[in-house]
């Protein structure tokens, strides 16, 4: 018998509507998981269990008054970006320790109009910057398959969480890959939506021509039914997709013979450990048995570029987005002097971390006179062949697949004072959050004991097949639910 | 390309940053390796293409201008670090 922390939950709302247990239960295993792990993970900002329990008595009634949901009475995790009314939201940082926010994101009151049950917020890197999670104010996140090593990042607790059972399900956000790299090192299953599909409305900026919110969880039916959950128009976002949102879970079953898939070789050189490489051509081999049909002589000359074009533009656009931290309106303030312009510089020289602030120099660097033209304007140019390139990559193939990540988890502090080498690990996931494309990051096996992560990217809009394609792959290959052993 | 210290310090003015003599160094030295790494872009032929400011297929959004609830000014005010009669108080700008 399996604990309830365990289930997937698809499986513990099958349990909570046959009333083999109540959410109440549910979240009491579930927290008492969480307390006992979170010492060693420290996934986690604030622990929210009165919350928690508040929720889980609400979510009860709504399965005795017969007006449940697919997620009511379901312990989640909530990536410390986005804004929770009432509820302190830090984005990983010191200027913003002590905000508690007076409004509510759309995607918490997507969450909370559903019933589901908040445990608490989760660690980030400092406003989502950085691929571990050691960039937080709040301490560094251990990754739950071995504690000396990272999770991956900047949605890293939420990962971290929910591979450990510390929750069932989880909110992260991706601006280059912080949702499916952090997904692929954790070994669950985490999508970048397709820009404009989620609304950010509450979500701490980074980049805005960048940042998506989306799901984390252990199977690939849990994520499909959070997305449908939070997905769809929302006026006060004004990036958001005014046509209605896919029916997701429609896509889960349907038969994936006949699939053209492209697999890009600019993926699959130097930089790649040897073992990733031999899991992703397993699950090649897996999805030709499945029927699909894979064509290996796919090239886009343009991903060498994404790196650059990703570090020019998402650190321009958070110099400009990070401007509001000012010691004035909210958040932080140094007292050290009564002049305005040492206020400002000492506020934010004291509440914003290394990373933060080399990305606010870079980015303030490529938009400043003289360097503009050369740096952000010819990213943006370059930006628009990257998009070009997957559009044709896209009239002869229904999805692309590839490695999410180079390597496996590394060890804690590894490249933590070489920012560049931090930035690698993010080079498969960069080239379709450029091009604002979705892809999800789901397990295709163990490397030295470590989970490896395939990436399966899918054209503007299509998040639907690449659900159709990655459960087909999940349900040949044992299921999903993988959990670590912390 | 090579960032100077004079350049960093310069960066840190227009950022709002405060940064000691130790963070100048270790700027200049980082920021110079990080921005030798993205000068292969140079080499990109981008004559007559257009630069692409986000992904979305949409512009500009409009809306009918109505008068909407917001947040009450006390909700808002108490995030403020100093205010004074229902104003977030600002320190002098001018001397």
């Amino acid at each position: 018998m399996k604990e309830l922390w365990q289930l997937t939950a698809h499986e513990a709302n099958k349990g909570l509507r046959s009333r083999d247990f109540s959410s109440v239960e549910l979240t009491n295993s579930v927290l008492e998981r969480l307390n006992s792990v979170e010492p060693e993970m420290n996934a986690f900002i604030t622990i929210t269990e009165e919350t928690a329990l508040v929720q889980a008595k609400e979510a009860d009634k709504r399965f005795a008054a017969g007006t449940a949901t697919a997620l009511t009475g379901i312990p989640m995790g909530i990536k410390d970006l986005i804004v929770t009314k009432g509820t302190r939201t830090t984005a990983g940082s010191q200027i913003l320790s002590e905000f508690v926010p007076p409004y509510n994101s759309h995607v918490n009151e997507k969450l909370e109009q559903a019933g589901t049950v908040m445990v608490g917020k989760t660690n980030l890197d400092e406003f989502a910057m950085g691929s571990s999670t050691e960039h937080s104010a709040f301490g560094a996140t251990s990754n739950p398959w071995d504690t000396a090593r990272i999770p991956g990042g900047s949605s890293g607790g939420s990962a971290a969480a929910v591979s450990a059972g510390a929750c069932l399900g989880a909110l992260g956000s991706d601006t280059g890959g912080s949702i499916r790299q952090p997904a692929a090192l954790c070994g669950v299953v985490g999508l970048d939506p397709t820009y404009g599909r989620v609304s950010r409305f509450g979500v701490i900026a980074f980049g805005s021509s960048l940042d998506q919110v989306g799901p984390i969880g252990r199977d690939v039916e849990d994520v499909a039914t959070i997305l449908d959950c939070i997905g769809g128009h929302d006026p006060r976002d004004s990036t958001s997709n005014p046509e209605p949102m896919p029916d997701l879970r429609h896509y889960l079953g349907r038969e994936v013979k006949g699939l053209r898939i492209g697999v890009p070789t600019e993926y699959f050189v130097e930089g790649i450990e040897p073992d990733v490489k031999e899991r992703v051509e397993e699950a090649l081999l897996e999805f030709e048995r499945l029927g699909c049909e894979i064509d290996r002589t796919l090239s886009l000359p343009m991903t060498k570029h994404a790196l650059a074009v990703y570090y020019l533009i998402a650190p321009s656009e958070a110099s400009s987005n990070l401007a509001r931290y000012d010691g004035i309106k909210y958040g932080l303030r140094d007292e050290t002097s009564n002049e305005i312009w040492k206020t400002v510089e000492r506020t934010r020289a004291k509440g914003f971390g290394e990373e933060v602030k080399r990305r606010i120099m870079l980015g303030t660097y490529a938009l400043s006179a003289g360097y503009y033209d050369k740096y952000y304007l010819k990213a943006q140019q370059v930006r628009t062949l990257i998009i070009q390139e997957f559009n044709e990559a896209f009239k002869q193939y229904d999805l692309l697949v590839t490695p999410t990540t180079p390597s496996v988890a590394f060890p804690k502090k590894q490249k933590i004072n070489d920012p560049y080498a931090m930035y690698l690990n993010d080079i498969y996931t960069l080239p379709s959050a450029v091009a604002g494309l979705p892809a999800l990051s789901m397990p295709c096996g163990i490397a030295a004991g470590l989970p490896v992560g395939l990436q399966i990217i899918g054209n503007f809009g299509e998040e639907g097949k690449i659900l159709q394609a990655a459960h087909a792959y999940e349900q040949t290959t044992g299921g999903g639910n993988l959990l670590a052993s912390l | 390309m090579t960032i100077s210290k004079e350049q960093v310090q310069h960066l840190a003015k227009l950022a709002r940053i405060e940064i000691t003599d130790s963070e100048v160094r270790i700027l200049a030295s980082q920021l110079s390796d990080i921005l030798e790494h993205f000068e292969a872009l140079e080499d990109v032929d981008t004559k007559d293409i257009a630069p692409t400011a986000h992904p979305a297929p949409l512009r500009n959004i409009m809306r009918t201008d109505e008068v909407e609830d917001s947040l009450s000014k006390e909700d808002v005010l108490q995030l403020a670090p100093e205010t004074e009669d229902g104003l977030i108080r600002v320190r002098a700008v001018l001397e």
